[in-house]
Parts: C-alpha cells; structure tokens; sequence
C-alpha cells in the first residue's frame, strides 16, 4: 500500500449532498485528516480501485484509512458500499462509518452487523468526527503489526 | 468606536432573536465553530450553497406537482433531500416544514403537498432573507473594523 501523506490519515468521505460533503470535509479538515470526498458509492469505488465486484489485486496507489458514507443515496446506498468494501480482500479491514439523517434502530442495527465501527446521526458534530481517531489509530497499529519484519 | 459597538450589538441581538424565533438552531453555532483565519468564509459559502440547492429543490416541487400524473416517490426524495440540506446549515423551520410535506407525500394527499410546499416555501424564504441580513451586518461590522485600523 501506498504511503499516506504525511503521516496524516486520509478519509474518503461519500455523499450526495453538496451541503453535506462541504460539512463533513470541514469536519474532517479540522481534525487533520486528509479527505477526499466524492458524490456516490460508484465513484467511491471506483476510487478505491473496486469496480464490478472485482477486487482488484494490483498494487494500490490509493491509500484510504477510513471511509464515512452517507446512507440514503441514489442508485447503490451506503449500506452496498459498505458491504462492497466488507466483502473484499484488498479493503475489508478499512474502518467503515455511516451517516443518516433518520433514527431508524434496524438500519443502524443492520449497519453495524455488517461490520461498520460508528453510526452517525445527521447533522455530524466534531464529537462524533473525534470518535474517529481511536478507530484509525487501531487500523494502523494493525497494519504494523502485519508487516513482513526486515532482517 | 461608537459607531463599532453599536453596531457589534445589533448583530449581537438579531442573531438572538433569530435563535429565540426559532430560525436557527445549534447546528448554525456548529457551522460558525467551523470557521477560522483559513475558512473565514465557511458559512457564508455554505449557506449560499444551501440557497442554491434549495432554490433547485423547491422549482423541482414545484414542476412535479404540476404534472397530470404526480411522481409521489420522487418528490418525497426531494423533500427528503432538503430537509437533510436545512437541518445541516441549522435553518429549522425549514426542517420542521418537510416533515409534514413527508407523510402528505407517502399519504400521495395533493392538497396536503400543495400545502406544504406552501409553507416550506414562506419559511425558506424567511429564513433566507434573514441570513442575508445576518451577513450584510457582519460585513458591515468587518468593514467597520477595518477602517479603525486605518485611523492614525
């Protein structure tokens, strides 16, 4: 995998909302996270290299930490893309946050079975962006930990 | 001096009583916690950009409740969307008039919508014309400001 930039954590931050992808980039800005943020799960699969179910095993230059994503979108949902990312090889260890505006107990529920860490309630506050760092921090030491040791 | 004082507590006292009258609520302090010497312009951006899209929004209602055979599903997703849009800049009226423009819209009611349109419509543009005020006296305190540091 790539190097992140840095040292900083890079987010791919999803939603369909002008409005909300501004918010959500400032949010994350403030807590010195590098973000890229796009309208849809296409694309944020595209972005990460995943398109048409295919995993794609060659080498990455893309490096994600962690991916927040709105639930309600048109075409593929959050919930898709979260399953996309869960089912494949390259990327199901990348922390996974959902958005929504509505309270629904059985889509947050349902969200966090299939492996998302958090589930945020819209408008996301800087509190629920500062519950983000304990994840990340968690991934990283992970992928340390995984690394081939060098003689 | 004077004259920046003045001025400093009326923009104090208009943005209280658009809290009190319930226009805005505490998600409008989040956006302006988010502003900084690197973002000065954050909320003015986004709110412009949420006048923008709400203005596409509700000519969208608009049209769509003018056709012969009325797209329930696709006008609750445009209400959906700005009511999402209203309550991240804090613009709670706005919000709170989508919610019975929701159930109208999965009732299929087409009164009810029209209704409701009606009404999102006058708290959008209460609420717009308020902020636009909110931000002529911003500049007008920044402005203020700016020429006390030109006096010598």
């Amino acid at each position: 995998m790539g190097m992140a930039k840095d040292n900083q954590f890079h987010v791919l931050a999803v939603d369909d909302s002008i409005i909300d992808r501004m918010l959500i980039e400032r949010l994350l800005k403030t807590s010195s996270f590098q973000v890229t943020a796009v309208d849809s799960a296409t694309k944020a699969l595209k972005f990460l290299g995943l398109v048409e179910d295919v995993a794609s095993e060659i080498h990455q230059d893309v490096d994600v930490n962690l991916i927040i994503t709105d639930y309600c979108m048109p075409g593929m949902t959050g919930y898709d893309l979260l399953r996309k990312v869960k089912e494949s090889k390259s990327f199901k260890d990348i922390p996974v946050v959902i958005m929504s505006s509505e309270n629904v107990p059985s889509r947050i529920n349902r969200c966090l079975e299939e492996g998302a860490e958090e589930f945020f309630l819209k408008p996301v506050q800087q509190s629920d962006v500062n519950k983000l760092k304990p994840h990340l921090l968690k991934s990283r030491v992970k992928e340390e930990q995984e690394q081939p040791i060098n003689n | 001096m004077d004259g920046k004082v003045q001025l400093q507590k009326q923009l104090f006292d208009y943005t209280a009583s658009l809290f009190q009258e319930g226009f805005l609520d505490n998600q409008f302090n989040q956006l302006e916690q988010l502003q900084d010497e690197s973002n000065p312009d954050f909320v003015v951006e986004v709110v412009t950009l949420f006048f923008d899209d709400a203005e596409r929004i509700l000519n969208e209602l608009t049209t769509s409740l003018g056709q012969e055979k009325i797209d329930f599903k696709r006008l609750d997703a445009h209400v959906h969307q700005l009511k999402g849009s209203s309550s991240s800049i804090g613009a709670q009226r706005v919000h709170e008039a989508c919610i019975p423009f929701r159930n109208f819209c999965t009732e299929q009611n087409v009164e009810g919508c029209l209704k409701s349109l009606q009404q999102v419509k006058h708290e959008y543009s209460l609420v717009k014309s308020k902020l636009e005020t909110l931000f002529k006296m911003e500049e007008e305190l920044l402005a203020s400001s700016l020429a006390d540091l030109k006096v010598v």
